[in-house]
């Protein structure tokens, strides 16, 4: 295969909305969802007149994700803007951040992959949205001015798998660092990828294409795979690859060419001369406080024993995670419980706010006294978890207590060998894998409930063992 | 005929006048005169009412909100004003209303200050003469067949008229100052940042100040004190506290330094505005001014750093005006030519002139060469004038190298309408306070106008300075 021959070059550039209240430049409240053009004024309408007035809020989340990263924070930066004409741009340019961004190098730790290099953080304005309807094209400008962070990385992407891991890893992060919701639906966290590819062995990069609309994790594969196999069969039937922007098309999974290289907009950049510098003084940069990333999170709990799979389960979903944060002891049939049985029932629907954490402990408890089996232990969690009631009570509620009475157990146990002779027989002759079956018949006699170590003791001593 | 502002506030204190009366005397005299020089675009004649009757009720009560309380003013029409249709001399923006107030016609109304009405200027403030106003031409009130100077000649034109008695304007390279001479009252450009730029339609950001005109210092001084200050809404405008300007015009100038820059006196310069100005140098040392001849070398280098500055700035502000959301929208089929027809239609030929060369200026592999060197001969600019500063308190010059033009005389020259400005635009690469003050009339019966330039957040000394230069009596147009 030609593709073998080819080693694909990959850098993403994600914009990642942060979590203020309001938009970065005015008051408006940035919530998702609102009928169209009911969350604005002139700032961000871009009415004749207006002036965008810098909010702080959007500023310590960037700082936050530039220290969360290990980026060299710039303690003054300045705003530049970018030029160019679109529908959904009401000022016909962007605020954003050109020559000096407030975060500069860091890299994105991936779990299982390695790090990837950043080439910078910058603070921007998102723009409005046009929506294509069959009268005409309108456009919603609520989400004119929400922040935006732009975390450009290296191209030190090797295939489509990383780039889909990177960006897994990173969005991840974002969610942590409780700056960024990470949902690609709404678009509050939106990539577009670099591809190029070169000979194995090559040194320099080849004509690199940039993929725009690509919006869930698979597409995101699916446009690069799509690309490189398409950029490696032009070189191999002696073509060339034109720089240019691609467009994902997501129903046929192919990428499509938007502009070239000459149609590219040249956006005019120069420094914002409505807002002055963006300071920030060392207190402030030190005064923001980063949480534990996930990739941290997984080497604490891989080193409490919890398996890499399991770790990687609980780390992709926080309220897993919070569950077993809070469970008062750690063993390693904790975290196998929680990302099995309780990660069920959570996408299932909700968990039940009544529940504890504390209940997987008493689960456990009852499962080493003999009082329910382990089979049982899982259905008396799941309807805890569901109904919010202690396991004790359901355990008692539903009389899900084991037989463990050998009076009790002897009766079953002779009803099952007098009503299977023939078996009886095969297990005198040496078929001792019967006793299986045996037990399985008292099980079933006794609705489950039969304690099966009395049982195979029991069924052994009849059966002269 | 409506007095100077100055004396104007003090007739209103003392009870004199009331606010309704002087606005009926502003609204007739604009009625008589505005068919002829058409300094006015429309009139907020309900909304004036309103706020004179109101004004002479607190004056009644002797609650006046203070000196332009009921003191009809006029805005230039790149103000927003809530509710009233608001151009900026363009077709673009023609039947724009804007849902909100500039913060300078905020504060102008919370000070009592009667709107009486938009005021016309050269399309998005770009120009010498008023003529690139899409609503017609504003004439001069000391010749008809002249312009009042821009881009804020209706401003400069109504003030010296005597329709109201004060105005605001904005300054951008020169837009207060030089028609202020031209028409012979006073007009001040602040410091950069002294005013809120918030509701004010952009030409320039970093160039653009809001200013205001008065025949007399004292009226400019008393609405300066009305619009200047910090405004969250302008993050480029200054937290420092606001003097009390009119209490400066108390203190002597005896003692100030003035420097006269030899640059500005050289080629181009018509002998007897120069000769004006040299009697207003005069009249300062007789008041005890000492006077030194200074250099500033950068200066003849200024025209051209603005017209890449301004027109760079320009052409991303006016990126806005595209007919999606407001003004004029071309009919087409789609977007590109829905995009270019309505800016061909829109736009008058300076404002394109200025969106291109703005646009070359800033394109992939211009930039270096023409915008960041601007950049850095503006910083050698200011730097000339902070040497002056730790020489002397104030630099003074002509506001314009000769009296008002005849209409038409420029409009096929674009350099030579550009060469009008060529004193005053280095105040706003500098970012300094410049006022320019009536000097005298040419043999012609033509006002000059004397300027001075101060050291950043020193509005007092010009004041003073000014106030020193200026007429005892003013003379009235015909």
């Amino acid at each position: 295969m030609p593709v073998a021959d080819f080693e694909p070059v990959i850098g993403l550039e994600v914009h990642a909305q942060l979590l203020t209240r309001s938009k970065i430049f005015c008051a408006c409240p940035t919530a998702f969802g609102a009928p169209p053009n009911t969350q604005v004024c002139p700032v961000c309408l871009g009415l004749p007149g207006a002036l965008p007035a810098l909010n702080q809020g959007s500023i310590e989340m960037a700082i936050k994700a530039g220290k969360a990263f290990g980026c060299k924070i710039a303690e003054r930066s300045i705003w530049a803007r970018k030029n160019y004409f679109y529908p959904d741009l009401p000022k016909g340019y962007q605020i954003s951040q050109y020559e000096l961004p407030i975060c500069l190098g860091g890299a994105v730790p991936v779990p299982g992959l390695r790090n990837i290099g950043l080439t910078r953080i910058h603070l921007e304005e998102d723009a409005g949205k046009n929506i294509h309807a069959e009268a005409g094209s309108e456009v919603d400008l609520n989400r004119s001015g929400v922040p935006l962070i732009e975390i450009v990385g290296e191209p030190q992407l090797r295939s489509a798998e990383e780039a889909s891991e990177y960006l897994k890893a990173l969005r991840l992060s974002l969610i942590y660092l409780g700056i960024n919701d990470g949902n690609l639906e709404e678009g509050s966290f939106r990539c577009d990828a670099n591809v190029s590819v070169r000979r194995k062995g090559a040194t320099i990069f080849g004509t690199r294409v940039e993929l725009k609309n690509i919006n869930s994790f698979r597409f995101v594969r699916q446009a690069i795979d799509y690309e490189i196999a398409r950029q490696v069969e032009l070189i191999e039937s002696g073509g060339k690859v034109l720089q240019e922007t691609r467009l994902f098309d997501n129903a046929a999974g192919v990428t499509r060419s938007m502009r070239s290289k000459e149609e590219a907009n040249d956006y005019r950049y120069f420094p914002e001369p409505d807002l002055p510098p963006l300071l920030l003084s060392r207190e402030l940069i030190a005064s923001v406080q980063v949480p534990k990333l996930p990739h941290q999170l997984l080497a604490e709990l891989t080193a409490a024993g919890v398996s890499a799979a399991d770790g990687h389960t609980l780390i992709e979903n926080p309220e897993l995670l919070r569950i077993y944060d809070q469970a008062p002891t750690h063993q390693s049939r904790t975290a196998q419980v929680i990302v099995n049985e309780v990660a069920r029932v959570l996408k299932e629907g909700a968990i039940h706010r009544d529940f504890s954490p504390a209940w997987i402990e008493d689960v456990f408890r009852l499962q080493d006294l003999g009082t329910i089996s382990s089979t049982v232990g899982k259905e008396v969690l799941a309807e805890a978890l569901r109904t919010g009631k202690p396991p004790e009570r359901i355990v008692s509620e539903k009389g899900l207590a084991q037989v463990s009475d050998t009076g009790a157990l002897e009766t079953v146990v002779d009803a099952v060998l007098a009503r299977s002779p023939g078996e009886v027989e095969k297990y005198k002759g040496g078929k001792k894998n019967l006793l299986g079956f045996f037990v399985g018949q008292a099980m079933r006699d006794l609705k489950g409930k039969g304690n099966p170590g009395a049982l195979n003791g029991l069924f052994k001593k009849k059966l002269g063992d | 005929m409506i007095a100077p502002l100055g004396q104007l506030s003090l007739a209103l204190a003392r009870g004199e006048v009331t606010p309704t009366a002087l606005l009926e005397e502003s609204l007739s005299r604009i009625r008589a005169l505005d068919p002829q020089v058409h300094p006015f675009m429309r009139l907020t004649e309900p909304q004036a009412q309103a706020a004179a009757r109101a004004a002479s009720a607190r004056r009644a009560a002797g609650k006046a909100l203070g000196p332009l309380d009921g003191v009809p003013v006029g805005l230039k029409d790149i103000f927003c004003m809530e509710g009233v249709e608001t151009t900026a001399g363009s077709k673009i923006l023609q039947g724009y209303v804007p849902p909100y107030d500039a913060t300078v016609v905020r504060k102008l109304k919370e000070a009592g200050a009667v709107i009486v009405g938009k005021l016309n200027m050269d399309e998005f403030a770009m120009g010498s003469s008023t003529e690139n106003s899409a609503y017609g031409v504003t004439r001069n009130p000391w010749d008809l067949e002249r312009t009042p100077g821009g881009s804020s000649g209706g401003s400069a034109a109504a003030v010296a008229a005597r329709m109201v008695p004060g105005a605001l304007g904005t300054d951008t390279g020169g837009s207060i100052r030089q028609p202020a001479a031209m028409v012979g009252c006073a007009g001040m450009k602040p410091t950069y940042g002294r005013v809120s730029r918030f509701g004010v339609i952009a030409f320039a950001s970093s160039l653009d100040q809001v200013g205001p005109f008065a025949q007399d210092v004292r009226g400019v001084a008393l609405l300066l004190q009305a619009i200047a200050g910090h405004d969250d809404n302008d993050q480029t405008s200054s937290a420092r506290p606001v003097p009390d300007y009119a209490a400066a015009l108390e203190r002597r100038v005896a003692g100030l330094r003035v420097g006269v820059p030899r640059e500005y006196f050289g080629e181009g310069l018509a002998p007897e505005v120069a000769a004006l100005v040299r009697a207003g140098i005069e009249k300062l040392r007789g008041a005890g001014c000492s006077i030194s001849e200074i250099s500033l070398p950068n200066s003849p280098h200024a025209i051209a750093t603005y017209y890449i500055v301004a027109t760079a700035e320009a052409s991303s502000n006016l990126a806005r005006y595209d007919g999606v959301r407001y003004g004029h929208r071309a009919k087409a089929g789609q977007l590109l030519e829905m995009y270019e027809r309505t800016r061909a239609e829109g736009f008058g030929a300076e404002v394109k002139r200025r969106i291109m060369l703005g646009t070359y200026a800033l394109s992939a592999g211009y930039y270096d060469a023409y915008y960041l060197r601007a950049q850095k001969v503006r910083a050698l600019i200011r730097r000339d004038f902070d040497n002056a500063f730790t020489m002397v308190d104030a630099v003074l010059s002509p506001t314009s190298p000769t009296t008002a033009f005849k209409l038409g005389e420029r409009t096929d020259d674009p350099l030579a309408m550009y060469l009008s400005d060529v004193y005053t635009v280095p105040a706003n690469l500098a970012g300094l306070p410049g006022i320019s003050v009536p000097c005298g009339f040419d043999s012609s019966k033509l006002p000059v106008g004397l300027q001075l330039i101060g050291k950043p957040f020193d509005e007092e000394t010009l004041l003073r300075l000014a106030h020193a230069v200026e007429p005892e009596k003013f003379e009235e147009p015909r």
